[in-house]
């Protein structure tokens, strides 16, 4: 009972961070039809940067998380504008390329002006504990990020079934050059739903840093898992990613607590046979 | 002779002479090679495997259109089955060996191709993805088969033919790889020129319009998978024989991702295309990961966008449409 206690909230937590960062990357994926491999390395910026404002300008957490944010969404800009703009439409494989190629180059500048060491993104006083439900105590960082993956999530789906820009988003996803056709103007959408999506995979990045460390290689080590998050989900699909980051969370949790050996190994057999069975992800429709 | 056959015996000379002086450059590559750096014969057989795999790449991704970042799994499983054949059961003829490797590749071609064909798109990325990690969390936990993360070893490999000794300067294996390489391209060649290569290249072009024609494109594609892995298991049990060690890092998503990056970086869909790829991309990393070891994934990052944004044919391509449309304004 204790242990399946705490692989629940362990993969609870762990599933949440994963939906924070990867639901940025499904959106776009469904929006923009860009394999975006460089997904991950926004999220690596963005726990950096909170680490750096936290520990060399003595920021607070939400100071920093802000910062890590907004910051991230600044580099990233330029980067869509020089780089993403002339691989929109173009086949998978000149994506993959151009994507991985940014990604190995900021995991080699991360590595030259950070140094290849673990970085910590310190926890406020708050967020350390653990914090006691009675019959059991649970540390307060897992419930904080369970909470921002529960708002998140919310929030996402407020702005996409209830408001304007969520019509608009949502026709573009469908088919992007009628709803042009009829007066959105997409590139706006495309502009805003990049932005949103770097900035939650920074928010992601440092809100995960406990469970997910930031090092130099973070972007390639975990591009995988937030790949298979969304192609596990469907692109573009708010409940199939949920779905899919708790189902993953979980497989992977319990691996890693009871066979840990074979963890890794039950992961990806389990990804295998779900994309086999479900081609289009958990929540894809058929086009 | 009707204008068209006389159209059709120039095309086919025209390749032909083509095919000889692709020959013809790859052996004097290969000798000023040995000439350049006889020091370094390690290196120039290890480019060899590496060009084996980037070939059989260039069969599913550059003719068919398949997406993979999971090649190495096809290399990986090639080399493990002739090192398990030499170091468990004492067979250490290095034809036999490579056979054993071409089994081992054709083997992990068919599972893999099974696989990885029933999704698209990005479904397809992610399934060759976590084949290569299972296959490489299969071979690290197999310890006893595979050495685990020790690498296997104990590879001993009898004399080519009887006659030649593998020596410690890897001459023997250099030009066991030559060889290998050659005989590998000319059957490749014939292979694409094939009705069976252009049904290939077909599918890649319009799918539905093959199925139209009554052709199957999973069973084509599935053949050319078994196909692709017998060339990537020649590569691997070339580096098995060579290095007389198989380690893990012949089944990495990394291994995987270079080898893309290396057909991409010649021109995908064209033979010489990936040889040169695999040169160029070999000889800079050796070159740039000794200079500044540092700077090196940087460098591979800022030469991957350039090559997407200034020669998306890759430099072959690129320079074989220059040199077409040269011959094309001369009157």
């Amino acid at each position: 009972m204790q242990t399946f206690f705490s692989i629940a909230v362990d993969a609870f937590a762990y599933g949440m961070v994963l939906f924070v960062i990867s639901i940025g990357l499904s959106v776009t994926m469904g929006l923009m039809r860009v394999v975006n491999l460089a997904h991950g390395a926004f999220a690596m910026i963005g726990g950096y940067i909170a680490s750096y404002a936290a520990q060399s300008l003595g920021l607070g957490y939400a100071a920093a998380i802000l910062l890590a944010v907004f910051g991230t969404v600044a580099i990233s800009i330029p980067i869509e504008r020089l780089l993403y703009r002339r691989i929109y439409g173009a086949p998978e494989l000149t994506q993959v390329l151009m994507t991985i190629g940014i990604t190995f180059c900021i995991i080699g500048i991360a590595n030259y002006a950070f140094g290849p060491t673990l970085k910590t993104i310190p926890l406020p006083t708050a967020l350390q504990g653990s914090a006691d439900l009675g019959f059991r105590s649970i540390a307060t960082h897992r419930i904080f990020a369970i909470v921002c993956g529960l708002v998140v999530a919310g929030a996402l789906w407020y702005a996409i079934e209830k408001t304007a820009f969520g019509v608009k988003l949502r026709a573009s996803v469908d088919n992007a050059s009628m709803a042009a056709a009829l007066g959105v103007r997409t590139e706006i959408i495309y502009a805003v739903s990049f932005a949103v999506a770097v900035g939650l995979a920074a928010f992601g990045g440092v809100l995960g840093a406990e469970l997910l460390p930031v090092e130099p290689y973070y972007a390639l080590r975990y591009m995988v898992t937030f790949l298979v998050v969304v192609s596990v989900g469907g692109a573009g699909s708010i409940p199939g990613a949920l779905l899919a980051c708790l189902l993953l969370g979980g497989i992977d949790t319990t691996g890693r607590y009871l066979m840990p050996e074979f963890g890794e190994f039950f992961f990806y057999l389990a990804v295998i046979a779900i994309i086999c069975i479900f081609p289009r992800g958990l929540a894809g429709r058929v086009r | 002779m009707t204008e068209e056959t006389v159209a059709v015996t120039a095309r086919q000379s025209r390749s032909i002479g083509r095919d000889l002086l692709g020959i013809g450059a790859i052996i004097s590559a290969a000798a000023i090679g040995y000439l350049l750096f006889p020091d370094n014969l390690a290196l120039l057989t290890r480019i060899i495997a590496i060009a084996l795999l980037v070939l059989s790449l260039d069969l599913v991704t550059g003719y068919c259109g398949v997406a993979t970042l999971g090649h190495a799994a096809l290399f990986g499983s090639g080399a493990y089955a002739a090192g398990i054949i030499s170091a468990h059961y004492g067979i250490a003829d290095p034809i036999l060996m490579t056979l054993a490797g071409i089994v081992g590749g054709a083997a992990a071609g068919l599972v893999c191709g099974v696989i990885i064909l029933r999704a698209h798109g990005l479904p397809q990325l992610v399934l060759s993805i976590a084949l290569i990690y299972l296959f490489h969390e299969f071979a690290n936990k197999a310890s006893s088969w595979t050495g685990g993360s020790d690498g296997l070893s104990g590879i001993s490999t009898d004399p080519l033919l009887g006659m030649f000794e593998f020596d410690l300067w890897g001459q023997t294996a250099y030009f066991f790889g030559v060889a290998l390489l050659l005989a590998v391209l000319m059957l490749l060649r014939v292979l694409v020129r094939s009705p069976f290569g252009m049904l290939c290249r077909g599918i890649k072009e319009d799918p539905l319009r093959i199925i139209a024609m009554g052709a199957s494109p999973k069973t084509a594609l599935i053949k050319m998978y078994v196909i692709s892995g017998a060339v990537a298991g020649v590569g691997g049990a070339l580096n098995a024989i060579s290095t007389q060690v198989v380690g893990l890092d012949s089944l990495s998503f990394t291994l995987s991702a270079e080898s893309l990056v290396m057909l991409v970086l010649g021109g995908g869909g064209s033979l010489f295309g990936a040889l040169t790829g695999t040169v160029v991309f070999m000889l800079f990393e050796d070159y740039v990961s000794a200079a500044n070891p540092f700077h090196w994934l940087t460098m591979v990052g800022v030469l991957l966008i350039a090559v997407v944004l200034f020669a998306p044919k890759g430099l072959y391509g690129t320079a074989a449409g220059f040199v077409a449309c040269r011959r094309e304004k001369r009157p």
